[in-house]
């Protein structure tokens, strides 16, 4: 599959932008950082949760415990791929009973990746409250499930992709409306 | 990330991007096995036969546990108390058992090939859980990931299989799995226990057990198999310890750290002695964790997807 840039969502200052408000609606919302764990989903969600950490660090001087979550075991959609999706570890380096777990993802689009995501969460024990913080919703739900915390919403056909780069993985900061033209 | 493999029948002629795979996605899942739940949905509505037609603890158990935690519906089937008991053939027990829609089979056998044979009679996926003194895959996978989380890789390293090697399907998986990988291998045992021609296979061989611990980063000693003893291959158990038991002074002679792995069950006191396998260079221990995660990568990766 071939596919056409179509518009330039942010550029590196933009996400950082975004990313900022994000950290200070977190710690507005849950007045403070008490009890707070952010789960970031493989992969960008973990690199988002990350930075959001270190922002909500340099604007309240706590330090939130980070953890990785790889929703592959729990995906609904095995039987459909030809391709298997690899499996990566998931690492959750702290007790999730009774915390408020912000769950970061980069894009949100079915909701599905959220629903195994939630599952998955409940396997690790019973938080407080599950809140979700998206940089990016492009719409076309198919879950009954809404964000708490949107860095931008993006209107989206069915055949156009978000992209988010970061630098971690891909090199640099850029958030990409892409088309397929096959 | 699907494997070119359909079945895992042995390690014989697998690729190293298989077994790279199998690793990687072993190390992925081990953490579900430290969750307060340890159970993850992959393979809901699969359903999977254990059919052991030779006894298993650990193998078995394993197996089972991987199935459970991966949500997959088992059948558990031993030799014992079914049809087989009546005469019914082996071809026959396994059609019938496929009729009702199965998935996948995990089969031990004491004959050698006859899981590859099943592979070739039914549409499921095969996994060889130990056909007789042929192949026991699992196992070295689970040693090789064992080897590679203590060591960080396996190439070039240096490993030494100690042991009844003639009559080993650990041995012989091993072999076949860390030559791909690239490791050298020296196997180790009293002549009447080296299979003749052993060599082709890339491997080394000495007679003399403190050449192998000079040489080894690791060992891997193998069960003195009593149920198939008997033929005067060595004159004693006590003999064979005095020769090649894994001792205490003979670690300490080798001056230097050898990682100790072994299959289980071990026999105390014979191919190994007590304090030496409950050591802190015995990882045989994590080779058992281990294998729970390497079992749920391999049904992962076979049965996700079909």
């Amino acid at each position: 599959m071939e596919f056409r840039v179509k518009a330039r969502l942010a550029d590196e200052q933009g996400l950082n932008r975004t990313i900022t408000r994000l950290a200070h609606e977190i710690i507005e919302r849950c007045k403070g950082t008490e009890n707070i764990g952010l789960i970031g989903v493989r992969t960008r969600g973990d690199y988002l949760a990350k930075r959001i950490a270190r922002k909500i660090e340099e604007i309240e001087g706590v330090k939130l415990p980070v953890g990785i979550l790889d929703i592959v075991m729990y995906r609904d959609d095995f039987r459909m791929k030809h391709k298997l999706p690899r499996v990566e570890v998931t690492d959750i380096p702290f007790n999730v009973d009774g915390k408020i777990l912000i769950l970061v993802d980069d894009v949100i689009y079915t909701g599905r990746t959220t629903r195994a995501a939630l599952d998955a969460l409940m396997d690790f024990g019973r938080p407080a409250a599950i809140q979700l913080a998206v940089l990016i919703d492009r719409g076309h739900r198919e879950m009954p499930i809404k964000p708490d915390y949107v860095g931008k919403n993006v209107p989206t056909s069915i055949g156009e992709e978000v992209r988010v780069l970061m630098k971690e993985v891909d090199g640099k900061d850029e958030i990409l409306l892409v088309e397929e033209t096959r | 990330m699907n494997l070119s493999i359909k079945h895992l029948l042995g390690l014989e002629g697998v690729p190293r991007e298989d077994i790279e795979a199998i690793l990687k996605t072993a190390f992925s899942f081990r953490e579900v096995l430290e969750r307060p739940i340890k159970r993850v949905p992959t393979l809901q509505g699969k359903t999977i036969v254990n059919l052991f037609f030779e006894n298993s603890t650990r193998t078995r158990i394993s197996f089972e546990l991987a199935e459970k935690r991966l949500s997959a519906d088992t059948v558990n089937f031993s030799a014992t108390g079914s049809s087989l008991a009546k005469g019914e053939s082996l071809k026959d027990t396994v059609r019938n058992l496929f009729a009702m829609k199965i998935d996948a089979v995990v089969m031990r056998h004491a004959v050698p090939g006859s899981v590859k044979l099943l592979a070739q009679f039914v549409e499921a996926v095969v996994i060889n859980a130990g056909d007789g003194t042929h192949e026991h895959p699992t196992q070295a996978l689970l040693d090789m990931m064992s080897l590679q989380e203590k060591f960080g890789r396996l190439e070039g390293l240096n490993v030494a299989i100690i042991g009844d090697i003639r009559h080993s399907r650990v041995a012989l998986s091993n072999i076949y799995g860390l030559r791909t990988m690239g490791a050298n291998i020296v196997v180790c045992g009293p002549p009447t226990f080296i299979p003749y021609g052993i060599e082709e296979l890339g491997v080394k061989v000495t007679y003399s057990l403190s050449e192998a611990l000079s040489f080894a980063d690791a060992i891997n000693v193998l069960r003195i198999q009593k149920e198939r003893q008997g033929k005067g291959l060595i004159p004693s158990l006590r003999e064979y310890r005095n020769v090649f038991g894994i001792t205490r002074q003979r670690l300490d002679a080798a001056k230097k750290s050898i990682t100790i792995l072994h299959p289980g069950p071990i026999n105390r006191g014979v191919e190994i002695d007590t304090d030496v396998a409950d050591s802190e260079h015995s990882i045989i221990l994590h080779q058992v964790l281990n294998g729970v995660a390497v079992r749920m990568a391999i049904l992962y990766l076979l049965l996700g997807g079909r």
